[in-house]
């Protein structure tokens, strides 16, 4: 197969193993290009791309416009502070407008679950979810499986444990279900409070001990506490939270194993993860970064060729 | 579909073997030269130039493999994506002269890809062509190889099949194929 089952990226939920390996083929020739001393190629020449975020985000956008830039296509940003979205204007008149300056792909983010989706059944653009509340955030996870798999080899069988605030992650949820079409056992582990009772229904294990499941896994998925979407104290405090959830170096030599650990960023440094932890040669924080250039090359390369 | 006979076993290493002679008389001791293959398979045939020099010359010589799959100007005007191939050009290409290798020259649009896929890697002193056959009378581009193994003149609805024994074949044999009869 050399082409992606749907013209759309709205999330993994809607993706086949085959689309997710396809994903990464292409990706390891985009990483090959992103490497060079030239690390651009023609492909997307004659393609506009619009970025339209309704959320916040740095690293998201600026790695989706740069693989955007590495392919040659034209690129206009959107955000929704400072635009006519403040006087009122709804979603499908901001996006028709930008369309009518014939634009022919969309990566939205959008604090609404669903929000891409909706769309998606009102325009022919393609488009590409970059966050759609606390539902999906594909490229995330694409990246994430892209650089468990880069690091351990195929997934099939591993252990992979994703800890700290699932309920208002995106990534989790994306996370889960790549890693599940890639043949991976999944545990989920964080305080009751910040983890949502239906979770276990997805085939996750849940646990609510750091210890048990470092213990359990291979590879550790260690997520940001969300301060920004909690309006009730979840927790008592950071320092509590960072005790019996936190990552620290102590707690990895004491399991006297090989382990990797990710983190999606920004990092609360000394919170999830201590600094000596996400700097060390088990962290590969960096690598996702890296990693998310090329894959976002590589989705927008193949949805480009989906009509 | 009819099925015509270009080259055989023999006919190719004989092809071959005046092909590197063609090169050594430009080329000499191939000592600021490289080679590089276009994928997929002229990527082979560099493989076996490269090892016929080395027995002619006794010296080694650089090969690299070139993909210009994101370089194509077809992108988005074809049924699928082509799937891309592996570049591996292990050497420094500025100021070098640089041999591109490909099994067919036909619209000369796939050479000019892999000319701007190229410049990636810097800039040539000089860049020659080898294809090892030449469908004349085809171009969509002015472009013609510096060194050709075999010419013929086709049709539209004509296809040069190249089949290599790298790709599992029995053996080497390069066809001209009629599209247009059953």
């Amino acid at each position: 197969m050399s082409q992606l089952s749907s013209k759309h990226l709205l999330g993994i939920k809607d993706l086949t193993r085959e689309d997710i390996q396809l994903i990464f083929e292409t990706a390891d020739n985009f990483k090959d290009v992103i490497n060079r001393p030239i690390k651009k190629v023609p492909s997307l020449r004659d393609i506009t791309i619009a970025n339209v975020f309704f959320e916040n985000s740095t690293r998201t956008k600026l790695s989706f416009e740069l693989a955007e830039k590495r392919l040659s296509a034209d690129v206009i940003n959107f955000s929704a502070s400072g635009s006519s979205v403040k006087k009122g204007e709804t979603l499908l008149d901001t996006v028709n407008n930008i369309l009518a300056m014939k634009v022919d792909m969309i990566v939205m983010r959008h604090s609404s679950p669903g929000a891409p989706h909706f769309l998606s059944n009102h325009i022919n653009a393609n488009i590409v979810n970059a966050g759609d509340g606390t539902h999906e955030h594909p490229t995330q996870a694409l990246l994430d499986t892209y650089s468990m798999r880069e690091r351990v080899g195929d997934l099939e069988g591993k252990n992979v444990a994703i800890i700290g605030d699932i309920i208002h992650s995106r990534v989790a949820l994306s996370n889960i279900f790549a890693l599940q079409k890639l043949g991976a056992n999944v545990m989920i582990c964080g305080p009751a409070t910040l983890v949502p009772k239906y979770i276990s229904s997805f085939g996750v294990k849940v646990v609510s001990d750091v210890r048990q499941a470092l213990e359990w896994c291979d590879i550790a998925n260690v997520l940001r506490i969300q301060l920004e979407r909690q309006q009730i104290k979840y927790f008592p405090s950071l320092r509590e939270y960072s005790l019996y959830f936190g990552v620290n170096k102590q707690l990895l030599d004491s399991l006297n194993k090989e382990i990797v650990i990710m983190h999606p960023g920004p990092i609360n440094r000394g919170v999830e993860l201590t600094s000596d932890v996400a700097d060390s040669h088990h962290s590969i924080i960096l690598d996702q970064v890296e990693n998310g250039v090329a894959t976002r090359m590589a989705v927008l390369y193949l949805l480009a060729s989906v009509a | 579909m009819q099925k015509r006979l270009l080259l055989n076993n023999k006919h190719l290493s004989i092809t071959i073997s005046r092909l590197c002679h063609q090169l050594i008389e430009n080329h000499q001791a191939f000592e600021n030269t490289v080679l590089i293959g276009l994928q997929p398979k002229g990527v082979y045939l560099a493989e076996r130039i490269k090892s016929k020099l080395e027995e002619i010359i006794q010296k080694p010589i650089e090969i690299g493999y070139l993909d210009i799959t994101f370089y194509r100007d077809d992108f988005r005007r074809r049924e699928e994506p082509l799937t891309p191939n592996e570049t591996k050009i292990p050497f420094i290409i500025e100021d070098k002269n640089v041999i591109l290798i490909d099994d067919v020259l036909y619209t000369g649009r796939s050479v000019k890809s892999a000319m701007d896929a190229m410049s990636a890697f810097g800039r040539p002193a000089k860049v020659e062509f080898l294809a090892l056959i030449d469908r004349i009378h085809s171009r969509h581009i002015p472009v013609e190889a510096n060194y050709i193994g075999k010419q013929v003149n086709t049709v539209f609805s004509q296809k040069v099949l190249v089949e290599l024994t790298e790709q599992g074949k029995k053996e080497d044999k390069i066809w001209l194929i009629d599209k247009s009869k059953s």
